[in-house]
């Protein structure tokens, strides 16, 4: 998609997509700083390099549908537009958080903005997806579902399970398959038979097709076109986001075990918001000075994000027995 | 005038479980039933071939009829998936009920019951509700080669103690055709996650009545359905009927048991047990399932640390061993709890 395929957009859907990328990046370059400098936040898992699949895709859906996220699930929790003050509260273990401080990183949920959960058991969340689809056919809704899941579920039996039932009850719902080339140390080209994991959605009767990741406008163009086949009624489409991670699989990880340096400054040289950023200040669609402001209001977000999660109570000690079964 | 005398309204277990959904169902839009061959040739109305099954304990028979494609979900052999979907389903505005064939089959879609159903309230801090009925068939006969029996070890399974240690989990075990149509229309309106355990035997076997109108049985509760003061007998699920069958042996020996019949294992109405152990001071558990990290271990330990005081004797499990369920009629009959070893486990305590 180039840019004569989205000259037509309007200002606020450029604005949208960079707002989000601008506003991930900021979260997690913000999160390793404080893991780096002793905070204690747990487990977690960087979503840099990736920003332009959650927004593309959040940007092409409505506050009422719904998306199932991953481990590295912080990006499409922002891009779906949970607020990061208690996602950042949720980091802390806040009672504030998201999840008054009982999920963490891999459980961040907001169902009031359509996020069934970021799930770390891999590929399980793309279930829960088809789940939301099904449930918006039955209640007659237009609901759409979005499940988010790395090339690491495309080997799990899940998502097979995932595809075939949702092409078979023609499911408004959308496998968006973030391929970043490793599942935490293991190569893709290794564990998965195919080049393009996008070949699969034949084998179930559904439209499959690979974009590039690293280009919001692209991500943004496909799944404007599967969400609305969605929600059209016409079933399921599978789209494969060649993308790059930039950090380890978690906070700890060293990436140089099992990539080389050359492959890391490789990918790196097409960051998805340097790219965005070339696009439409060429195109005259944003200007510099636009694109800057919004920045400087994600770090502003992220200030006022880092204070209410330190500033905000731990959560009673009794909070422990409570939620164990839905009162 | 004299009345008209009332004449009892019976019915099957499995036909109790049928009534419940069907009336569920009928109350509420949202309730939707999910599984494999809940209705069974999917897609063949054209040719006048609807309703062809009902799942094994035909407790879904009718209701594609009844309700249609849209609310009777027919799947493929995707456990994995569909009760993942039937999750997702629940978070999103549903009621699934959805049926495991087997509890056997649970291997295959473990991580959406412990780790995705039975955590999510948790995990959100309460901020998602979960009404989610996981409906399954357990159980071995261990007598006749009629249904039920004869499935050998990977379909006649009782393995409820892997459901019940999930903490989020409510799990019940009906045994008579009354309470499984009581407990059924809890679990529905449940707000949680509730797993429905019912008796492969019990589902044709167990006749009684059954009123027509709906009602619910509190999930947590148990019920003494004998009395008596010598010893408590507590069995769950066709367990009960086996300790009925030896308390009427150990009246005919002047021993009067109770029993309790446990129909919640998680939560465990521990109160209820312990109440009537602290009456009788024996404890004799009856569990179907293996012995090693069982609920009728887990009985006994909660009764030693609650009731000791109280105790007369050590409390005693009868249980099947330590092994898979075996396939030949002989050693499946000895394969299951039966009364003479109920009794002998009574005479053992009182000497």
């Amino acid at each position: 998609m180039g840019e004569f395929g989205t000259s037509g957009l309007p200002r606020e859907t450029f604005v949208g997509l960079y707002e989000r990328m601008s506003l991930i990046r900021e979260f997690e370059e913000r999160l390793k700083w404080l893991v780096e400098t002793g905070v204690p936040v747990g487990a977690v898992h960087y979503y840099v390099g990736q920003e332009a699949v959650a927004a593309g895709v959040c940007a092409a859906l409505r506050t009422s549908d719904w998306i199932s996220s991953t481990h590295r699930g912080h990006g499409h929790c922002i891009a779906k537009g949970v607020d990061v003050r208690p996602m950042m509260a949720e980091l802390y273990g806040k009672a504030t958080g998201t999840n008054r401080g009982k999920g963490g990183s891999m459980h961040i949920t907001d169902i009031r903005v359509g996020v069934l959960g970021v799930n770390p058991i891999v590929g399980m969340g793309v279930t829960h997806a088809v789940g939301a689809a099904l449930s918006a056919k039955v209640r007659g809704t237009d609901e759409v579902a979005v499940a988010f899941f790395g090339e690491g579920a495309a080997s799990i039996g899940a998502l097979h399970e995932s595809l075939n039932l949702a092409a078979i009850w023609k499911l408004p719902v959308v496998f968006v398959c973030e391929n970043n080339g490793y599942a935490q140390a293991t190569p893709a080209e290794y564990a998965i038979a195919v080049k393009d994991i996008a070949d699969r959605a034949a084998g179930y009767a559904m439209p499959g097709n690979v974009v590039d990741g690293q280009d919001v406008l692209e991500v943004y163009c496909a799944a404007l076109t599967a969400v609305d086949r969605a929600r059209g009624g016409e079933g399921p489409t599978l789209i494969e986001c060649k993308t790059h991670r930039y950090y380890g699989h978690h906070q700890g990880d060293d990436t140089l075990r099992y990539r080389t340096e050359a492959e890391e400054q490789h990918a790196r040289e097409r960051d998805p918001l340097v790219i965005f950023r070339e696009r439409v200040e060429a195109g005259g669609f944003l200007t510099p000075s636009e694109l800057d402001e919004i920045d400087a209001r994600s770090r502003e977000a992220l200030d006022d994000a880092v204070s209410f999660a330190e500033s905000s109570p731990l959560p009673e000690l009794g909070d422990l027995y409570t939620h164990v079964y839905v009162d | 005038m004299a009345t008209a005398p009332v004449i009892a309204r019976e019915m099957t277990f499995s036909q109790a479980l049928n009534e419940a959904i069907r009336a569920e169902m009928q109350r509420d839009d949202s309730v939707v039933v999910i599984g494999e061959d809940v209705a069974g040739a999917a897609g063949r109305a054209h040719l006048g071939l609807v309703d062809a099954w009902g799942g094994p304990l035909r407790a879904t028979k009718g209701l594609i009829t009844e309700f249609g494609e849209r609310r009777v979900i027919d799947t493929p052999i995707a456990e994995m998936g569909f009760v993942g979907a039937a999750v997702g389903a629940a978070m999103t505005g549903l009621r699934p009920i959805v049926e495991i064939m087997f509890v056997d089959l649970i291997g295959v879609c473990y991580d959406q019951i412990v780790n995705q159903a039975a955590k999510m309230h948790y995990m959100m801090g309460g901020n998602i509700r979960l009404p989610l009925v996981i409906r399954t068939a357990f159980g071995s006969r261990g007598d006749k080669r009629s249904y039920g029996g004869g499935a050998a070890a990977q379909h006649s399974q009782t393995l409820y103690a892997v459901l019940a240690h999930v903490p989020g989990l409510k799990v019940v075990v009906p045994s008579t055709a009354y309470n499984a149509k009581g407990l059924l229309v809890s679990a529905i309106r449940d707000d949680g996650p509730v797993v429905v355990m019912e008796h492969k035997f019990l589902g044709f076997a167990a006749k009684g009545h059954v009123p027509e109108e709906t009602y619910t049985l509190p999930i947590g509760k148990a019920e003494i359905v004998r009395e008596g003061t010598h010893v408590t007998l507590c069995g769950i699920g066709r367990m009960t009927h086996i300790c009925l069958e030896a308390a009427g042996k150990l009246a005919e020996q002047g021993i009067r048991a109770e029993v309790v019949d446990v129909l919640t294992i998680a939560p465990l109405d521990e109160e209820t047990i312990c109440e009537s152990v602290r009456r009788t001071h024996r404890l004799v558990v009856v569990d179907e399932d293996t012995p090693v990290a069982s609920m009728a271990r887990d009985i006994a330990a909660r009764v030693g640390e609650q009731a000791f005081d109280w105790l007369e004797a050590p409390v005693k499990t009868v249980t099947a061993p330590d092994t898979p369920v075996p396939f030949s009629a002989v050693l499946e009959a000895e394969y299951i709890p039966n009364a003479d070893k109920v009794v002998a486990a009574v005479r053992d305590q009182i000497g």
